[in-house]
């Protein structure tokens, strides 16, 4: 076996930078979290150095010095009105650093719905009433230095979303809806990754956030919303036909086609997704054949059947017609 | 292959993610079964079963293989083309060359 290996990791950093590093933080969000574990941590590790002083004075001090820390009034004091004083004062330090993580929606702050499926991310931009005006899935864009509240629920099991960089993880819990907020200061491709075990493939169930600059996000959201379609070739046509005949519409739906299935992603726009399989591959052409052709061996246990019926040409004409939805 | 790197070649190989469709020892994933896997390549008489297979064959073909073989399923890829003579070395590198 050659000493050169290739993982999950290492396709998924060429993607999206993964694993994340989880010390960088790239919001506010994460900063405050960020910025909580190091305080934590030195906490404890000054409490830990106060603990050892003490053990030795108890252990090799002179002797009044271990009548004292033998005594009760040590106790007292470095027992319970210590430890009480600190994890109070860090209890108010962390809820107040964080609390506008996951507040109520104040205002006309950018709202998207993502929910938990086994084993991808159904995302809906949803307007100032909680409508959906978007559907995607596994993507998620965002404008640069503005909070997004995401609304995390579940379809099936618990889930949990993460995005290291940009703020904490909360679990997706089936029947409740729960928020968190994410912001990025600057563009960029940031990984995530479900982070609560929800079967079979969990470990292949990635997600991806782009933060673009204010004006490039509000055209990208105006294009997407005309719906614009470059010329169609012969492939691309055959490739939408069989679309709708070889039954991939009973599961995907794509906006101003018959294609209205809504068990599996939504591919409206997904010629223009950096990954495919929810964060796992890059989306080429070669890739979304891949996947297409046998969606089995690359996330074993996924919803998808692998469609060994299709012949070379016909995974090229789908791909031709999927690469063109952007 | 001079001046071509195998391990340039597997990163892109994984940029580009090969393995979707193909298995190839070293990429532990994904381990693709649309095609065929490469584990003898280097040791093939031919690419595709057509083609010499000649490094600079198997570079162009990497890359761009409809332009040797209309009729190919394997679709031209996103990959520059030195990055295609690294990918070729990385394939060489797995059998007795």
């Amino acid at each position: 076996m050659s000493p050169l290996t290739s993982t999950r990791s290492a396709i998924a950093d060429a993607l999206d930078g993964w694993p994340p590093p989880v010390f960088d933080p790239a919001g506010p969000f994460a900063g405050s979290i960020t910025l909580l574990a190091w305080v934590l941590l030195a906490m404890a590790a000054l409490v830990f150095a106060v603990v050892l002083v003490a053990l030795y004075a108890a252990l090799w001090g002179k002797e009044g010095l271990r009548e004292r820390v033998g005594g009760t009034r040590i106790i007292w004091l470095a027992g319970i009105l210590f430890p009480v004083v600190v994890l109070t004062a860090l209890l108010v330090y962390g809820l107040t650093l964080t609390r506008n993580l996951s507040g109520p929606i104040q205002g006309d702050e950018m709202r998207v719905r993502i929910v938990g499926e086994m084993w991808w991310w159904r995302v809906a931009y949803l307007d100032a009433q909680g409508r959906p005006t978007m559907l995607d899935a596994n993507e998620l864009h965002i404008p640069v230095g503005q909070p997004v509240v995401l609304e995390l629920e579940s379809a099936d099991v618990v889930h949990s979303f993460w995005v290291p960089r940009l703020s904490g993880k909360l679990d997706m819990v089936p029947g409740r809806r729960n928020l968190m907020r994410i912001q990025a200061d600057e563009p960029g491709v940031f990984g995530g990754q479900c982070a609560e075990y929800c079967g079979g493939p969990h470990a292949l169930m990635g997600f991806v956030v782009i933060a673009h600059p204010a004006d490039e996000f509000a055209s990208l959201m105006e294009g997407r919303r005309s719906l614009g379609r470059p010329e169609a070739d012969t492939a691309a046509i055959a490739g939408e036909q069989l679309f709708q005949s070889a039954g991939c519409a009973a599961c995907h739906r794509i906006a101003g086609t018959p294609a209205n299935g809504l068990a599996g992603p939504d591919l409206t726009h997904v010629g223009s997704r950096k990954t495919l399989g929810a964060g796992i591959l890059p989306n080429n052409r070669g890739t979304m054949m891949g996947w297409i052709g046998n969606s089995q061996a690359i996330k074993p246990g996924n919803r998808m059947p692998p469609y060994a019926v299709l012949s070379g040409d016909e995974l090229r004409s789908l791909a031709i017609y999927l690469e063109g939805l952007e | 292959m001079p001046g071509a790197d195998p391990a340039r070649g597997l990163a892109v190989i994984e940029r580009v993610g090969c393995g979707a469709c193909h298995t190839i020892p070293g990429v532990h994933w994904p381990q693709g079964k649309v095609a065929p896997q490469l584990a003898n390549i280097a040791n093939q008489a031919l690419v595709a079963g057509e083609l010499a297979n000649r490094p600079d064959v198997l570079a162009a073909f990497v890359r761009d293989a409809p332009a040797l073989l209309p009729r190919s399923t394997m679709p031209a890829m996103p990959i520059s083309q030195d990055e295609s003579r690294d990918v070729a070395a990385y394939l060489y590198s797995l059998g007795d060359r």
